[in-house]
């Protein structure tokens, strides 16, 4: 119900993003910019996030897979939530978006380097990457506004 | 929509044999006991371990999953293990020879074995496991095509000679040869960040262990139930096929089955689980 409001209302955003021609280029992975405080402060793409989207995204083994080591009350419908990480409720209280987001881009720059949690859109990675996925991020620059959106939506 | 349908349609067919998320945290307080025999399910570490205990894979595993291993009737991996013991006596390659012809009853002669292996080669001066040990005999002594890997009964075989030393606690000689390089090796390797989602095994067995990973209980990764019986796949899974299962979840590019890297890590994971009885064949989700 809320995510399918919320999907509405970002659908708006993106046909008037498209409408206006504003289709901002995409920061690339190197590019991202952290603050001192460990923020990412500017959107990925220009395209405001979907939070629908990014609930699928997050749910999607082959995508977020978030759920391998988050519980997340709003997926109970879903059997199995991994318990490596905290719950994901109410995170919107506890970080703002532009922590968020800079928690996905790369988790090491603000949990350290010691974290399980993977980057999800940086290219700094282990060793000896897969032929397929060499030189790619785990989400698109996209996916991580989307999650972003919705992890927004995840109030106390 | 229909993505989520089906997600949940397999979760709920593995719901059989798999725990619900976060209800379990850590290994259960029991013993294994198969056929009457009490196995060494945990025991207190070597030194030099990061850990105080070691524990069997099987203290991880759901109540009906567990059930399936402590009775050999019910455990279908035998059928694998009556397969291997079949190999054993059948005579195969240009010298006319079976394991037996050599080794005669298997009970006997590969009694505690399994244990003691991986071992340093010297014709190789490397270390082989027991499926190495096996394609050794067959080139040398019968005559006969080295198996490839996981295949023409490499599994069962390895399987039936190491349920021979079901309840012997794994004990390896690191003195032997070069054997402690390669367990230095393997340490490197086992603590080594691998792959797009940058995992090491120790993340994962080492610092998750007793952590729910979505519905997979985390344990401590230990090899004394190998080969394995998983039930999700309906068969036998060798140790190294287990590594490499491993290491391409975490999107890396996996080493071929008894290259150097996949014997270091056998070497340095055998040590691991110094103490905890041979369970082969285990059975897994
Ligand atoms: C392999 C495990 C793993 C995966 C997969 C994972 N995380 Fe995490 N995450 C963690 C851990 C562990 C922490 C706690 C930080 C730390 O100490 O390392 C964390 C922390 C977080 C936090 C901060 C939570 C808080 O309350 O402080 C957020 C937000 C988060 N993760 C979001 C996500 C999202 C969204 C995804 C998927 C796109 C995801 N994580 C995937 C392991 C994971
Ligand atoms: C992303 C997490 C992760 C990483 C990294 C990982 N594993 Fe695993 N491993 C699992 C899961 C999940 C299982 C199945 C549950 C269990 O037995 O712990 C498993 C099972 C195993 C098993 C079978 C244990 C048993 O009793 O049946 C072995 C052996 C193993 N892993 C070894 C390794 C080795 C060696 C590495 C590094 C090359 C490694 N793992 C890296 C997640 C991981």
């Amino acid at each position: 119900m809320r995510a399918s409001l919320h999907s509405a209302v970002a659908g708006l955003g993106l046909a008037i993003a498209i409408a206006s021609g504003a289709t901002a280029a995409e920061v690339a992975p190197a590019d991202v910019k952290f603050t001192e405080d460990n923020t990412v402060e500017a959107s990925l793409t220009g395209t405001p996030g979907d939070p629908a989207k990014g609930r699928e995204v997050f749910a999607d083994r082959r995508l977020g897979n978030c759920l391998a080591c988050h519980a997340n009350t709003d997926m109970k419908d879903q059997l199995f939530h991994g318990d490596v990480g905290p719950s994901l409720d109410g995170v919107a209280s506890r970080w703002n978006e532009v922590q968020l987001r800079a928690i996905l881009v790369d988790s090491k720059k603000v949990f350290t380097d010691a974290t399980v949690m993977p980057g999800f859109y940086t290219l700094n990675v282990g060793i000896n990457v897969r032929e397929e996925s060499v030189g790619k991020t785990i989400i698109s620059a996209q996916d991580v506004e989307d999650v972003v959106a919705y992890l927004a939506t995840l109030k106390e | 929509m229909n993505k989520y349908l089906k997600i949940a349609a397999a979760a709920v067919a593995c719901a059989t044999v798999l725990g619900v998320g976060g209800l379990m945290a850590d290994p259960i307080n029991e013993t294994l006991t198969i056929d009457g025999q009490e196995m060494v399910s945990r025991t207190k570490a070597p030194e030099g371990h990061p850990f105080d205990e070691v524990y069997s894979g099987w203290l991880f595993r759901t109540e009906e999953t567990r059930a399936l291993q402590t009775d050999t009737f019910n455990n279908p991996a035998m059928l694998g293990v009556e397969v291997g013991e079949a190999i054993w006596n059948t005579v195969d390659g240009k010298e006319g020879k079976s394991c037996a012809s050599c080794h005669g009853d298997a009970a006997e002669s590969m009694k505690g074995i399994g244990a003691s292996y991986p071992k340093w080669d010297k014709d190789a001066n490397r270390p082989i496991n027991i499926e190495l040990q096996i394609n050794k005999c067959r080139e040398n002594n019968m005559g006969a095509e080295p198996y490839p890997f996981d295949k023409g009964g490499q599994k069962e075989l390895t399987a039936y000679i190491k349920h021979q030393s079901l309840g012997t606690p794994v004990k390896i000689d690191l003195s032997q040869g070069e054997l402690q390089s390669w367990w230095d090796k393997g340490k490197e390797l086992y603590y080594t960040r691998n792959g797009q989602l940058n995992l090491a095994c120790s993340n994962c067995h080492e610092d998750l262990m007793g952590k729910m990973i979505r519905a997979d209980h985390l344990s401590q990764g230990q090899i004394n139930g190998f080969p394995t019986y998983r039930l999700k796949s309906g068969g036998l899974v060798s140790v190294h096929n287990r590594f490499r299962g491993c290491i391409r979840d975490v999107r890396a590019s996996f080493p071929k089955a008894f290259s150097d890297e996949l014997m270091a890590l056998e070497v340095y994971v055998t040590w691991r689980g110094t103490g905890l009885s041979v369970e082969t064949p285990g059975v897994r989700q």
